[in-house]
Formats: C-alpha cells, structure tokens, sequence
C-alpha cells in the first residue's frame, strides 16, 4: 500500500485560509489502513477545521466524505453533484488521489492534507515500513524476496558494503542491513549459490530517472 | 456514602473507555463543551485488558490538537479509578470542575454567540 502521514494541521490551516466552503475528502483504500486519510481522520480534521474557522468568527461550511478510492475516476465521478457547493477540497488520499481529484474538477482548488511518503506495508500496529520503489524491474526472484532498492540505502546488487555490521545498516542501528537479510533468506532456502552470480548491471531507465512513467496494456485498452 | 459533585458534570457512559474515539471528544468541544475527561478502569484493571490504555493515548492525542488549534489542552484529561472508589471520582470531578473554570468557557461557544448575534448575510450554511 502507498503509506502516508498527517501534514500537521498549522500547514492545513494555512493552505485553506481564504475558503469559505470546503470539502475534506478521504479515501478508504491505503491511507485508511495507515490511519493518515480515511473516514476518521477526516471526521477528525473537519472536526478540528470547523474550531479553528469558528474561533476566526468565520462561517465556513466544512462538508467530509470518503471516497471508496481517489486514483479512480470512477469513484471521484460520486462527487459530480456536490463538489459545486464547495470552494476548495482538501484531500486526505495519497499523491495519486489528490492529482487525480485535482484533473477530475479542474476548477476547484486541491490541496494536500497528508504527506504521501512510501510504498511499504504495516510492521505492528502504528508502524510502517519501506518494502518497494517502484523501479520497474523487480529482482526480488534473485534475492529471496528482500528488495536491495528499497531496503539498501546504497542500492547494491552484489553484496553488503563494508558498513554492513551485526546485521545491521551504517546509517543506524535501527535499520536492518538488506543484504544480511539477503543472505539470511538465501541460506533458508538452501539457495546460497544464488548469492554468488554475479547480477547485470540494472536498467535505470524505468526507474523514476527516465522520467514519469506510464504502463499501457493494448489488450485493454477499449 | 451520597457524596456531592460539582453539577456541571454530565456523565456520558460506555461500555469500556476503548470505546472512545478522538473523534468523540472532539465533538464535544465543537458543540461547546469547556472540558472533558474520560474515566477509566485503573491501569491494569480493564476489563477489556486493554480499553483504558488506548483511551488514555487517544485522550494525549486530541490533547495535542486541541491545543494546537487554539481550544486548550488542559480542558481535557484521563482519569483512571476503580468502580467503586467514590471519593476519588468526588475528586476528580472537583479538580476537573476547577480545571475547567480556571481555563473559562470553551472559546467555541462564544464564537458561536458571537456570530448568531452579528450574522453575515453572505455566509454559506452551516455544516451538516
């Protein structure tokens, strides 16, 4: 899931500091699950907003909704009849969702009320991880499902650097060196001799380095 | 024991503290509550082995927001007692009562005074 956190409410407070309607609008896919932009947390900041505007002697109507996605149009189609009654949307959804709502009602001013941070998923309960970059070219075949572009802070594809210790990064102590869990996984899987070929040199170019990227499939394309 | 507590307290029961939700308390002080504290089980003691502690984090958090959005963090706490320690409720009921006056009226109600007395004819309606 796309992981993302609460912006503080200050920089909200600021983002909307002219509207005098407004709709918070979260999304029920991956920032409910990492509690940043589902139907509480926009029960929560629509609650908070409508202090803050009262206690500016501002009558500013602050409607919520959640969307069962943002990155749809599908679903953003749902807000058709409603979204004229508002000046502005705040947007609880990740990036995805807050451009698409953006191009879906080019009229209406979209702002941020999350940080979208990462693909990654939940450790325990109010802690998520980093598990993908997105490269566009998964090599996880190769290295017993631990992904060194996303858990190696210097991406690399041949083993641990020297600052490999105890299993754990240079960078901290907190963070687990990728290519010692690499290697951990291998030797489970009795695949140890996997470690030992060397990997081609990665093509970049469908990493974000080449630019936005788009996927297109001719065989579902109407 | 019939022991007496300030009036100003209107008690909302559920079943465990884990059942509250910031988005409860919030509400609260957006219909112009001056102060709200949730009493739970002792730490330890719930029932539900657990219901008091999440409340109690959940209380520190719309602590944190009612004072960054200007309300006031004092007017809310946790308290925590065993069902049938009645002076101790008397007592947080007390200090709670004293907390409250000491912080003065929830700015929201006077906010809403004050607009219901001067309205602005070009306002939008009012929130759902």
């Amino acid at each position: 899931m796309i992981v993302a956190e609460r912006k503080p409410i200050e920089e909200i407070i600021e983002q909307v500091k002219d509207v005098r309607s407004l709709l918070v609008l979260g999304c029920n896919e991956c920032v409910t699950v990492c509690e940043a932009g589902g139907k509480k947390e926009v029960g929560v900041l629509a609650s908070a907003l409508r202090m803050v505007f009262l206690q500016q002697a501002r009558e500013v109507n602050v409607g919520e909704r959640t969307l069962e996605r943002q990155c749809d149009t599908e679903y953003l189609e749902e807000l058709r009849d409603a979204i004229d009654q508002y000046d502005a949307v705040v947007s609880l959804a990740c990036g995805v969702g807050i451009q698409f709502t953006a191009e879906k009602y080019p009229s209406k001013p979209v702002y941020p009320g999350v940080n979208t941070s990462f693909m990654g998923a939940t450790q325990e309960r109010g802690v998520w991880v980093e598990r993908c970059q997105g490269c566009g070219g998964c090599i996880l075949a190769r290295t017993g499902a631990v992904c060194p572009v996303a858990r190696c802070a210097k991406r690399l594809f041949n083993g641990p650097c020297g600052g490999s210790t105890d299993g754990k990064c240079e960078i901290s102590k907190d963070v687990d060196c990728a290519w010692q869990l690499i290697i951990n996984r291998l030797k489970a899987l009795n695949r140890l001799q996997d470690y030992e070929t060397l990997a081609p040199i990665k093509d970049w170019s469908t990493d974000r380095a080449g630019g936005p990227r788009k996927v297109v499939r001719e065989d579902l394309r109407s | 024991m019939r022991l007496n507590y300030p009036s100003s307290v209107r008690i909302i029961r559920v079943p465990c503290t884990g059942k509250v939700d910031v988005l409860h308390l919030l509400r609260c002080f957006e219909r112009g509550a001056d102060g709200v504290y949730v009493v739970g089980c002792r730490e330890g003691d719930c029932h539900y082995q657990n219901g008091n502690f999440r409340a109690k984090k959940r209380v520190e958090q719309a602590q944190q927001l009612l004072d960054r959005i200007g309300i006031g963090g004092s007017r809310i706490r946790m308290c925590n007692l065993s069902s049938s320690d009645a002076p101790l409720f008397v007592r947080f009921a007390e200090e709670m009562h004293a907390a409250v006056m000491s912080a003065g009226p929830n700015p929201i109600r006077g906010a809403r005074a004050a607009m219901k007395a001067a309205p602005d004819a070009s306002s939008p309606a009012a929130h759902p």
